[in-house]
């Protein structure tokens, strides 16, 4: 028995994408950079799934960017806001939140030396506040960042209001969102939200690892921050990643064809398996939204007496896998950043365990997982008290 | 350069009778060593051992190798060349040049031993017949018998070897000389250190790890399989046991006293260790312990611990401070690994103010609580082999 419960860190890859990788390794393997006719059939294929991309956001092909993942996408974002505003007599600032993945917050410690870095608190939900925003944006501020569904969490940031109060105080900031966890989960329509950049990754939505897109609103120019050929209009150079860019336009196909059955599925497991774990262990919060205002696949859940890494070990056994929302080894020591975000009380933080759901699960898997945690819960609570 | 390493044995020579059967275990210790090269070969040139290459190229990994080898304690790296004397013109003078391409050298000697009698020049003949060719071949050099730059051996055997450079190495006993030790080894600094000095002395290790999965990580066994892996240079193979022990805590947290319940888990280890080491024909066991370190490392934590087994336990960083064991752990490449941070993450079965002073009558009532010898065959149906 094999029940992943972790889709927020990878998914597992969906037949048809692999069946498209395949394809590109075994028959489409031209650089598109060639001449001849092998490079032009992969070139053809790729943009194709520049569409199938582009489609998922409502965007234009053309604002479509390959990169190497989540990380990246990021990076090559703000790095390529930021690069040429130095040096400047100008003491400018950027701000972002306290709850942003490390690819964002670490990104922005970077530039702590020379620009003001503001990061925004949240409230018990996760939420920013919006009028601390509004506060923290003068005439000086070059770039918003905002992560747009949490990655512990599942909170949504409400980025129509961002964009709008943003765009109120200072025309010239730019806004990028980590969509990381949002792209094929939730709506967002390009079109309607004016946002500059946007980055998403390929292995969270069953597509293949290693890929990921970056969204740049036309007109908005961004400076290289990594050097070479031409392609990816030198935003991203180096020869394409073929095979992952095709398996991701797969992935995006997939998800668009049935985006609504997809969703109210992930949103009625999140809600179910919520209402169980309240009912059936006792002394345990909730830190997600149950409802739809938060993110489909994801349920961050505390128990208290326990650690959430001996809890993710007891149900490993019984071949489930949930990830730790925080832990006592320095492996993920960053993550409590966000826990302690929300005002999470302490005798509960040690014990926060994140539940994400994907594609390959089903309801069929709940008694079994809620029966599992119910008993490594009980078990360990016999040493912790 | 050089296609033979020579090889120097230490105190092995003082064991008189038992010479042969320790040459054996070294020989065996050597090939098993460098089993990851290619066209290796082990002999015995007039009682002296060399280990021979075809490959030049493999000679500082195989000095890598070797170095760590308990038993030998000097290296010399050497070209090996028939006894005709032109050719070992030809090769003194091109080991020369070479080691001129190292570094800078005014003054030189030759030393030349004549194993060899039949060979038909005298040692100084042949020293000073050699140190006027490289005096003929090399600019801006002199002879200095006192303190050269370099020494250039030419050592004539059955096969003639010219050498320079003499490596110290780490000496000690063959393993497997002095017989058979359990080290209990836990994923931290001391014990691998421990395990490293015992086996200094020649004595096999075979290695006992505790672990309460799933309050740990299956990452913490792969850290105690990377020390095991790095400690096997040194002490040639090593079966590395697992045993788990959460039941045990489990029932030291439901039925003794918080305080004492890290001198109660130790003893259950001893007891545990004790008994596959017999199982195993093993003679002694070996723990990290140094004195005064932790709560469980005091004179009376200690003597109390011990009280649950009969088997002696060696102890050898008992006189150590944390610095100094930490340098040995460096020294020998296993620092780096034990400060992982996989293991003990979770501290659930730390009392918060354990006992430094324990009592044997009362852990032994606390003990009294515990079905023992049921909690060790449990826990003994846990062994797994790493």
């Amino acid at each position: 028995m094999e029940i992943y419960l972790d889709n927020s860190a990878t998914t597992k890859i969906r037949q048809e994408v692999m069946e498209e990788i395949k394809d590109v390794y075994e028959n489409n393997y031209g650089n598109p950079s060639s001449i001849h006719r092998k490079g032009l059939q992969i070139e053809k294929k790729m943009e194709i799934s520049r569409k199938s991309v582009a489609r998922v956001i409502n965007a234009k092909p053309e604002e479509i960017y390959f990169t190497g993942g989540g990380t990246e996408s990021n990076n090559i974002a703000i790095l390529g806001h930021l690069n040429n505003s130095s040096n400047s007599e100008v003491k400018y600032n950027i701000i972002t939140t306290k709850i942003e993945h490390p690819s964002v917050y670490n990104t922005f410690k970077h530039f702590e030396e020379n620009l003001d870095v503001k990061y925004l608190g949240t409230d018990e939900t996760g939420k920013i506040n919006i009028s601390e925003l509004a506060e923290s944006v003068d005439e000086n501020t070059l770039l918003v960042s905002i992560i747009l569904v949490n990655n512990e969490l599942g909170t949504i940031q409400e980025l129509d209001k961002i964009v709008e109060t943003v765009k109120k105080k200072n025309k010239r900031t730019k806004i990028h969102v980590d969509a990381i966890q949002a792209f094929g989960k939730i709506k967002i329509d390009t079109n309607k939200t004016h946002v500059d950049t946007i980055s998403f990754s390929s292995h969270k939505i069953h597509g293949p690892k290693g890929v990921g897109g970056l969204y740049i609103r036309s007109g908005c120019r961004i400076n290289s921050v990594i050097f070479g050929g031409n392609q990816e209009k030198g935003i991203r150079p180096g020869t394409e990643n073929t095979p992952g860019i095709v398996g991701f336009g797969k992935a995006c196909e997939l998800v668009y064809e049935n985006f609504q059955d997809e969703t109210d599925k992930l949103y009625a497991l999140k809600e179910k398996y919520g209402m169980r774990l309240k009912e059936e262990i006792e002394d345990i919060k909730i830190n997600s939204d149950l409802t739809i205002l938060g993110a489909p696949h994801i349920l961050n859940v505390s128990f208290k007496n326990i650690k959430g890494e001996v809890l993710v070990h007891y149900l490993e056994n019984k071949g489930i896998y949930v990830s730790t929302g925080s832990a006592c080894s320095s492996k993920a020591k960053s993550d409590n950043r966000i826990l302690k975000s929300i005002n999470l009380d302490r005798d509960y933080i040690d014990g926060t365990i994140r539940i994400s759901f994907g594609y390959f699960n089903n309801l069929d898997e709940i008694d079994y997982v809620i029966l599992n945690m119910k008993e490594s819960i009980n078990e360990i609570r016999k040493f912790m008290k | 350069m050089y296609n033979v390493l020579a090889v120097s044995f230490g105190e092995i020579f003082l064991k008189g009778k038992n010479r042969s059967f320790f040459e054996k275990k070294l020989i065996e210790q050597i090939k098993l060593s460098l089993k990851g090269f290619r066209d290796v070969v082990v002999y015995k040139d007039q009682g002296k051992v060399f280990i021979e290459t075809k490959h030049e190229e493999d000679m500082d990994g195989i000095i890598n190798k070797v170095k760590k080898i308990f038993g030998i304690v000097l290296i010399s790296p050497c070209i090996k060349v028939e006894k005709d004397v032109e050719i070992i013109k030809d090769k003194t003078k091109e080991l020369f040049k070479y080691l001129c391409s190292k570094k800078e050298i005014k003054t030189f000697k030759i030393d030349t031993h004549r194993s060899d009698k039949t060979f038909p020049i005298k040692s100084m003949e042949f020293n000073a017949d050699m140190g006027e060719i490289i005096l003929d071949e090399f600019e801006n050099i002199t002879v200095d018998v006192h303190n050269p730059d370099v020494h250039i051996y030419i050592d004539i055997k059955f096969n003639c070897y010219i050498s320079s450079e003499k490596i110290k190495t780490v000496g000690g006993l063959p393993v497997g000389t002095s017989g058979r030790a359990l080290l209990l080894l836990s994923g931290g600094i001391d014990s691998p250190v421990a395990g490293y000095m015992i086996a200094k002395r020649g004595v096999e290790i075979d290695a006992l790890y505790f672990h309460t999965y799933p309050f740990t990580s299956e990452r913490a066994n792969e850290k105690v399989k990377h020390l095991k892996e790095l400690l096997e240079d040194y002490c040639g193979k090593i079966t590395l046991y697992s045993i788990n022990i959460l039941d045990i805590h489990k029932a030291i947290k439901l039925h003794c006293k918080e305080d004492e319940t890290t001198i109660l888990a130790r003893r259950f280890m001893m007891r545990i260790a004790e008994k596959l080491a017999l199982e195993k024909e093993i003679d002694m066991l070996i723990t990290g312990e140094s004195l005064g370190q932790v709560a469980s490392q005091t004179m009376k934590s200690m003597a109390v611990i011990e009280n649950s087994i009969e088997m002696p336990i060696l102890k050898p960083v008992i006189g150590m401070d944390k610095t100094e064991i930490m340098e040995i752990a460096r020294n020998i490449g296993t620092y780096e690994t034990s400060i992982l941070p996989f293991d003990d993450c979770c501290s659930v079965f730390a009392p918060k103010h354990p006992t430094i002073k324990p009592k044997l009558e009362s852990i032994k009532r606390s003990e009294s609580n515990l079905d023992i010898e049921d909690l060790i065959e449990k826990a003994l149906s846990t062994l797994e082999i790493l």
